[in-house]
């Protein structure tokens, strides 16, 4: 389960962003959807063909038993929506952050 | 094709994305590339555990470094490898990165745009402001 601890640490790690400084991204939860859904969708299949070109392969140990089609880990699917969601998060928040100084210094 | 060759053709095509098509020019923001930093931060440390635990094994002839095939023992640093992963996954995360905000940046301005078709002056002034 090493991949899923990677994954949590992910969620506990940018998720807090969103209430501490109320960026407000999970209101948004259409346009959410819809980058991720752009972000996500080449780099599943970049993945799923890697994997079936034998660029790269998972531990079977060290990843869920369960298997998505192209025989992804289910660990491996949910790692682009998670840390493409950490991305927007740390992008907003730092957006508010250097605003929130910005705007006290003028 | 090589897992180099699609990193360099991805990372092309979210440039042209984000310069020229979607227009969100994202490279040329600050807040971005300080954004950017701090994921690499946490890419370099999960991607480690991932890769130095070899939860993912890579085949050495389609990256630039040696493979799980090739190596008894993965270098933090050293054969291709930084951070235990093959630099490839560097250009990767940053492909992902910058097409997801690029997309988000975009859908987010398209939105503004059909609230108040005319204060779209208004939003880039607004982002001007966070450079």
């Amino acid at each position: 389960m090493t991949y899923a601890g990677v994954l949590l640490f992910i969620v506990l790690g940018s998720v807090w962003l969103e209430f501490v400084f109320k960026l407000g991204v999970f209101r948004q939860w259409k346009r959410l959807l819809g980058a991720l859904l752009i972000g996500i969708t080449p780099f599943i299949v970049w993945d799923l063909w890697a994997v079936r070109a034998d660029h790269w392969s998972f531990d079977p140990a060290q990843v869920a038993a369960f298997r998505l089609p192209g025989e992804l880990p289910l660990e491996e699917f949910l790692f682009f929506p998670i840390v493409g969601l950490a991305g927007i998060l740390t992008y907003e928040g730092v957006t508010k952050v250097r605003s929130h100084f910005q705007s006290r210094s003028s | 094709m090589t897992y180099t060759g699609l990193a360099v053709i991805s990372l092309v095509v979210v440039v042209v994305l984000d310069v020229w098509v979607l227009r969100t020019r994202l490279l040329g923001k600050s807040n971005f590339w300080l954004a950017y930093l701090i994921m690499l931060f946490f890419q370099l440390l999960t991607n480690a555990v991932l890769t130095g635990q070899e939860v993912v094994q890579y085949r050495g002839a389609v990256i630039i470094g040696s493979g799980n095939d090739e190596l008894d023992v993965i270098p933090f640093i050293g054969a291709g490898r930084i951070a235990y992963a093959p630099m490839e996954d560097l250009v990767f995360g940053f492909s992902f990165i910058l097409l997801t905000l690029s997309a988000w940046i975009w859908l987010g301005r398209r939105r503004a745009e059909a609230v108040a078709p005319d204060r779209d002056v208004d939003v880039d002034r607004a982002e001007q402001t966070t450079r």
